[in-house]
């Protein structure tokens, strides 16, 4: 177990994680500051996704640390880690269909998670104000009473960005937020992300590399498994073993 | 979806005013005595299918084992009106009186410890909904926090069905076995075999069904209801935002036994006893399919889809025995294939729009009121 | 309980009991390999899966009687030609169900057990309708019938040998068409990954078909393979709908070995304990020791375990 380090919001050590034999993340260890934005970048199979899933506790690691704010997340459940101030959206957008824009946020609004709590929780101003600010800053506050299944992708991937928003956690996990979207959608949400990563650590994986170089304090690069390069997005791109792996194709 | 959060919508107001008439007084009016307590049986199985909306609609949980929660609720009822008629005087003839008969015939000599609680109403009529319940969170427990869902979990409720058929024709001596336990008489000395009787444990019934819809109501109408939805459509995304979701799977399914373990104990007071055919897989599964028929999402589609259902079985099991089979086999796969939101969705779909340009305003009702309702 | 018995004389009557489970896991290997590749390969419940066990059961019934009526002279081998009609009905019957009804349902696998369901009743009312509410037997070729010694205290019956034989030929048959033929590769490769199979030219449409009718196929073969153990009736199918399920879903849905020991095992506990307990209770503990191990292990016995 890891000391906890407060210069860092999250210590990721030795993590490791072995599907029958296959090392799909192999003895990796990073840390994030506060306030960061970090970007892990990396060929298909290279283990991003899994990171991400390994430390929001969606797949159980075979040994390692991660460690958020003193606290070890790989002993507690997905719930309790989400709780902890851990958020994490997926890469195709999860947004619950058959609910309007307006119910969906409602069920992250971090109030009456337990059994009971949601039995008696009561659709008050303060929610239906917060929920109001969220859809203004995600774009959909036309679209509140409208079921998500109706949205286009780029606006269900809004509108599970706002959903973590609501939230308000201080580690924010995106997973390649700008996929399949228009290049105008693309522009609004790097907007978005750039307006949202301020008061927060932010950790993304994403291939395009003009919105990581607009976004990333850090770049991560995985390989295999393991860390290739480490750095500013400058050093990662003159970096000849990233070159040779990724860039350079 | 409705985009209001009152409890109920002028649509369903409507539609709950529909069906306590046709509960309160259509019924009461239209049938005899013989049939009225037919149809309060048929109702004794709408609270199973009211249950299966919150757990398999709602919840996305297929439960094939909703008559194990059924007949424990039955079972605890019928135990109780069985001591009550295995008074010593009864029993007289019984080599041990005193005792149920079919315990003698098993030569059993002594009231087994587990049945002395029985002797209290009181208890029994806790047991009613505890015993359910207990049975259902430790199956939830088990099964939600390990994550078995889906098809997998459909299985292992149908093999405890199988498994208490089993054990209560197994164990006659304490059970009944497969005649399970007959010739219940009376309720605290009132006897529940009179015409009287039956009409007013009709209503009972009736109040309960009601007391049932309500709560399932209430829960739909809660953050809960939702939160049902976004975990059948979207499990995890309900985890990552900070949801045990096991927790509230357990707590519907929980519900859901708890509303079947009331309708099993109305059941065996109005229709006089309680055995295994009500509790195996073949009940179980046509519970589905009464929830199907009406409508997987709906509350009150859910009632009417028991009452035509059976109201179908009766009639045409009388008539024409060979036909019902394969009329409940063509029900099973046209509701799927065809209506996969049963009689709810045919109303909402064809029903409801053509009542609304009939008086030219918006539309009625959510559910199939005089239309779909069984004419006798 | 054991004091009652001599040393021999309970080697005897494990060996019997062993020899009786051998039996039961034929039956249990022969029920579950046509379920387990519907099931473990395509992910699709069949509840009727008894009932086309049951039409193979039939087949055989009419082979036997037409058999013994226009053709004696051939009777001792009857059973081979019904067999492999029993293979065809049912995987006829498979087929058409599959184009009917299974395809349409491939995204809603709760809705497909509640339709197949209600295809099982209606196939049972049928077989009522045509061949009678009782329960009908085969009659059994001579060289079938009788017992073989093995020692003074051990007999096996014949025809339980030839329920072994036959389950052990078809599973390596299944085992070989899974594993060497092109259609079993094409279902692995749909059960791995649909959208690409479907892009490298498999026609994952037919291939499913064909999977169903197979599937169906050999449901039919173990049915006929019944009827020299018992006999047979129109609900007969649905008896065994729950033990199925629960050896293929026990083994682990995808693996065919994982089905043969999961049968195995729970052949041989129940008839082991129901030696000691009765029948009723056997089951009871049998089945309750299966979904006990299921809760602990969801995946069943083997499974891989796979990066999601």
């Amino acid at each position: 177990m890891t000391v906890h380090n407060p210069n860092f919001v999250l210590m990721v050590e030795g993590l490791t994680v072995s599907f029958d034999g296959f090392k799909a993340v192999n003895d990796l260890s990073f840390y994030v500051e506060p306030n960061e934005c970090r970007v892990i970048i990396g060929p298909n199979g290279a283990g991003k996704t899994t990171v991400l899933d390994l430390i929001c506790g969606r797949t159980k690691a075979t040994s390692g640390s991660v460690n958020f704010k003193g606290q070890e997340l790989l002993s507690m459940r997905e719930d309790q880690i989400v709780h902890a101030g851990v958020g994490r959206k997926f890469q195709t957008p999860s947004v619950y269909e058959d609910l309007t824009v307006f119910e969906n946020l409602e069920l992250s609004y971090p109030k009456g998670h337990g059994v009971f709590g949601a039995l008696t929780f009561r659709r008050d101003d303060p929610v239906k104000a917060r929920i109001k600010e969220i859809a203004e800053t995600i774009f959909l506050d036309d679209q509140l009473d409208e079921k998500a299944a109706y949205l286009s992708h780029g606006q269900k991937q809004w509108l599970e960005i706002g959903m973590l928003l609501i939230q308000d956690p201080e580690l924010l996990m995106l997973d390649e937020p700008v996929a399949g979207m228009s290049v105008a959608e693309r522009k609004k949400t790097a907007e978005l992300l750039n307006r949202i990563i301020q008061d927060r650590s932010v950790i993304v994986i994403e291939h395009d590399m003009g919105f990581v170089e607009d976004i990333a304090t850090r770049v991560t690069v995985l390989h295999q498994g393991k860390t290739l390069s480490e750095g500013s997005m400058e050093r990662v791109q003159n970096d000849p073993k990233v070159v040779e792996v990724y860039l350079g194709h | 979806m409705e985009t209001s959060n009152r409890f109920l919508s002028r649509s369903e107001i409507i539609g709950f005013a529909v069906l306590a008439a046709v509960i309160f007084i259509v019924l009461p009016v239209a049938l005899d005595t013989f049939r009225l307590n037919l149809f309060g049986k048929y109702l004794t199985y709408a609270f199973v299918a009211v249950g299966l909306v919150l757990c398999w609609g709602a919840g996305g949980i297929l439960s094939l084992g909703q008559g194990v929660f059924f007949g424990l609720g039955g079972y605890c009822m019928a135990m109780f009106l069985k001591l009550e008629a295995s008074t010593p005087e009864n029993t007289a003839i019984q080599s041990t009186p005193g005792i149920p008969d079919f315990m003698d015939w098993n030569q059993l000599t002594a009231l087994p410890a587990w049945w002395q609680p029985f002797n209290s109403l009181a208890f029994a009529l806790l047991a009613v909904v505890a015993v359910p319940v207990i049975f259902a969170f430790i199956i939830g427990v088990a099964m939600f926090t390990r994550r078995v869902g889906g098809v997998y979990f459909a299985i292992i409720t149908q093999a405890f069905a199988a498994i208490l058929t089993i054990l209560i024709i197994g164990q006659q001596g304490y059970t009944g076995g497969v005649n399970g336990i007959t010739d219940l008489r009376t309720l605290l000395g009132w006897d529940i075999r009179t015409d009287e009787a039956k009409e007013i444990l009709y209503y009972v019934n009736g109040v309960l069904l009601f007391a049932v819809l309500f709560a399932a109501q209430y829960v739909r109408k809660s953050k809960l209801g939702r939160l049902l939805i976004a975990m059948r459509d979207q499990e995890d995304r309900v985890r990552f935002s900070g949801y045990n979701v096991a927790n509230f799977k357990i707590f519907v399914f929980c519900l859901g036994a708890a509303f079947a373990g009331i309708g099993g104990a109305m059941f065996t007071l109005q229709v006089g006893f309680m055995s295994p055919t009500l509790v195996g897989i073949v009940p179980s599964i046509e519970m589905v399919i009464f929830c199907a028929v009406g409508g997987r999402l709906s509350i009150l589609g859910a009632v009417y889809g028991a009452l035509v259902v059976n109201w179908a079985k009766t009639t045409f099991s009388e008539s024409f025995p060979e036909l019902w089979l394969l009329g409940l086999g063509g029900l099973f796969i046209a509701v799927v294939m065809a209506f996969p939101n049963g009689l709810a969705g045919v109303y909402a779909e064809h029903v409801a729009p053509r009542i609304a340009k009939l008086f030219n305003k918006s539309a009625g009702d959510d559910m199939p009121g005089a239309a779909k309702t069984p004419a006798e | 309980m054991f004091s009652d018995y001599s040393m021999s004389e309970l080697g005897a009557i494990f060996a019997m009991q062993g020899f009786a489970g051998l039996i039961l896991f034929s039956v249990f290997v022969l029920m579950a390999l046509g379920l387990a590749i519907i099931f473990g390969q395509m992910g699709v419940i069949n509840m009727a899966h008894g009932e086309f066990m049951i039409l193979g059961a039939y087949v055989t019934y009419l082979m036997s009687n037409l058999f013994s009526a226009y053709m004696p002279g051939l009777f001792s081998a009857y059973f081979f030609v019904a067999m492999i009609l029993a293979f065809i009905a049912s995987g006829a019957l498979g087929l058409l169900v599959e184009w009917a009804m299974i395809r349409h349902l491939y995204k809603r696998p709760l809705d497909t057990l509640l339709a197949t369901w209600g295809l099982s009743l209606i196939l049972q009312q049928i077989y009522r309708s045509v061949f009678g509410a009782r329960e009908v037997g085969v009659t059994i070729p001579d060289w079938m019938m009788g017992s073989m010694p093995v020692t003074d205290l051990i007999e096996v019956p014949i025809n339980g040998i030839f329920v072994m034989v036959l389950a052990v030929s078809i599973s390596i048959a299944v085992y070989v068409l899974m594993f060497k033929s092109t259609w079993g590769r094409q279902v692995r490769a749909i059960n791995q990954n649909r959208v690409m199979a479907g892009a490298v030219g498999i026609n994952t449409e037919w291939t499913d078909r064909l999977t169903f009718g197979i599937g169906c196929g050999v449901a039919g073969v173990a049915g006929s393979a019944f009827t020299m153990i018992g006999s047979t009736g129109p609900t007969a199918g649905q008896l065994y709908i729950v033990d199925t399920f629960l050896v293929v879903v026990f083994g682990g849905a995808a693996s065919l070995l994982g089905t043969i020991a999961s049968a195995f095992s729970i052949s041989q506990a129940q008839s082991i304990m129901e030696f000691f307990l009765s029948g009723s209770m056997a089951k009871v503990l049998t089945l309750l020791t299966i979904v006990g191990i299921l809760m602990i292990r969801p995946q069943g016995l083997f499974a891989l375990k796979l990066r999601k």
